[in-house]
């Protein structure tokens, strides 16, 4: 038991195996897409964790690279006519590009300054979403052109559940081999000791680069894939309370574990839902569930749990 | 050709010169100590040699090339590597991803085939993990490798720093007190390990408390006080210099071997 868990694939084969599983047993159509909506959050929340919970820098911007990934989606397909897969990688690109740029002069702070200018950026593309209404439909937001593929248009929540499900696997695979690779061993070096790092021969602005623009990229993609499932896209996607809600994915799933940012992400995605019947008490209630998460799984969720149950399998 | 030179290095904080003018040059496979009383300003020129600190005047050079001011991962691509007074290991890694850490320096910096999960990558791994496993056999770590480093105990993580430093396959190893809070039977460890280290060919420059440590194992001993050169010589020299004794005692005591009881 003990060597499934530590095998470095049975995160992957746990997910897959999770999506498989969900998706066979899920009853209709409103179910598939708050499925969808879990999977695509869990992307996100993916990047964020390599940057978060593995690197140890701190974003309290990423919804904005939701939101360019987004209105990419929403912008290029209808003015300039651009395929709407294109316009996806695109938008990916330029969040990869510009988390680069951004992310020399942003990742020398640390710790609060980094979480504020992190912050900052965020409202920055909020505002920008905002304010061009003549493009953006500032607040009300604008419709999303549908996802054609083969000729047909991909509109039945059950079709959005399996893509999105698809493409949170490659996210993970591609993660996993990251950080089973020196860039990957160096990005959590740098979380425990940045000097002794520094002292090893690893050059700290390059791997903090990396890891921001991959999880940017990551962020990019699920914003894309939010905007076609929807059908429609507002600014609030790039708030400030999205990024938030990100960082709470990450913190609740486990920092440092994958499959804890999918857990994290359906926790915050579903519970929500769940609590609608509560009413005026659902914040209340939602609060109350995450501190007391906090409280006695202080780890995260996964972590904590693979910890109880490796210590009482060996 | 000496392989590390220091010419004239000093640094100033906020008006005291906590590291003055001080020069002195090292040899592979020689072990150089530098000892002095507390706030001589050893661990200042530690830093200075290593990068952390921007030296003010001054030159530093290994085998004659110019490193002055060079970053930490700039000196660490030319041979240097070095160890932490207060512990710098990476606690929540296993203690083979420490040391595998250490092995960065000759690991391609090719994040996209890293990523993609590419055979490049898997072969590289596979090297660095054996040389990373070797290293820990060699300081007796081996069946605590998969452990996490953070359970490991104070003596294990000690020469798992060095166990790092060694894994970049560096030309001169700068030792902060590798000794440092370990129980007699650790420090006789340490003490064999820097010996081991030095035979094969590898130039050390040692910070260290522990006297019966350094005269024991070093080539040449520096003194600093104040930050200034007091002496530099042989233990034999150092151990018997009037300035020396009366720098680490102050004047009325008969012999260093006071320090001892």
């Amino acid at each position: 038991m003990r060597g499934l868990i530590g095998n470095r694939w049975a995160e992957l084969g746990a997910m897959a195996l999770l999506i498989g599983l969900v998706g066979l047993i899920l009853p209709s159509g409103y179910y598939f897409r708050v499925g969808a909506l879990v999977l695509v959050s869990a992307i996100a929340a993916l990047g964020l964790n390599l940057l978060l919970g593995y690197a140890g820098q701190v974003s309290l911007g990423h919804a904005g690279f939701v939101g360019i990934g987004a209105y990419a989606v929403a912008l290029l397909p209808t003015y300039w006519g651009v395929p709407t897969l294109l316009a996806l990688a695109g938008g990916a690109v330029f969040s990869g590009l510009l988390a680069l740029a951004l992310g020399r002069p942003i990742l020398r702070l640390k710790g609060h300054f980094l979480a504020v200018a992190t912050l900052g950026l965020g409202i920055l593309v909020a505002m920008v979403l905002t304010n061009e209404a003549r493009i953006t439909g500032g607040p009300d937001g604008m419709p999303v052109p549908r996802l054609e593929l083969f000729g047909t248009r991909i509109r039945a929540p059950e079709t959005w559940y399996w893509i999105t499900g698809g493409v949170l696997l490659v996210a993970t695979f591609f993660a996993q081999n990251l950080l089973n690779s020196s860039t990957g061993r160096a990005l959590r070096a740098l979380h425990d000791s940045e000097v002794a790092a520094r002292a090893a021969g690893i050059d700290v602005a390059r791997i903090k680069g990396i890891v921001f623009a991959v999880s940017a990229i990551y962020a990019s993609v699920s914003g894309s894939l939010l905007a076609l499932l929807n059908g429609h896209i507002t600014p609030d996607v790039a708030s400030f309370l999205n990024s938030i809600e990100l960082v709470t994915m990450v913190v609740l799933g486990g920092m440092g574990s994958l499959l804890g940012s999918l857990i994290g992400a359906a926790v915050l995605v579903i519970l929500p839902q769940a609590l609608t019947i509560f009413h005026e008490y659902e914040h209340l209630l939602l609060g109350s569930f995450i501190i007391l998460i906090m409280i006695f799984l202080r780890d995260g969720i996964v972590p904590t749990l693979r910890k109880r149950f490796t210590e009482r399998g060996s | 050709m000496s392989l590390l030179a220091v010419k004239g290095l000093g640094i100033g904080f906020g008006g005291i010169r906590a590291v003055d003018n001080v020069t002195f040059s090292t040899e592979p496979g020689k072990i150089f100590s530098i000892i002095g009383p507390n706030g001589a300003g050893k661990t200042t020129l530690f830093n200075l040699i290593s990068g952390v600190y921007r030296t003010e005047s001054g030159s530093v050079t290994i085998l004659d090339e110019e490193v002055t001011r060079l970053s930490p991962e700039a000196l660490a691509a030319r041979g240097m590597a070095r160890t932490f007074q207060n512990l710098q290991v990476f606690f929540r890694m296993s203690a083979l991803d420490n040391v595998m850490v250490g092995a960065h320096v000759h690991e391609a910096p090719r994040g996209l085939s890293h990523l993609l999960g590419l055979p490049s990558t898997a072969r590289e791994n596979r090297q660095t993990r054996d040389e990373a496993m070797a290293l820990l056999t060699r300081l007796r770590l081996a069946d605590v490798a998969e452990r996490t480093a953070g359970n490991l105990s104070y003596g294990q993580l000690k020469r798992l720093e060095i166990a790092r430093a060694l894994a970049s396959r560096p030309k001169i190893l700068l030792l902060d007190e590798p000794a440092a809070g370990c129980n007699p039977t650790e420090t006789a460890e340490i003490d064999e390990i820097i010996v081991e280290v030095a035979r094969s060919g590898v130039g050390i420059l040692l910070v260290e408390h522990d006297m019966k440590l350094v005269m024991g194992v070093s080539d040449r001993v520096l003194v600093l006080t104040q930050g200034r050169v007091l002496i530099e010589g042989t233990p034999a020299e150092v151990a018997n210099s009037p300035a020396v004794i009366e720098a680490y005692l102050g004047t009325g005591l008969p012999s260093l071997e006071a320090t001892h009881a």
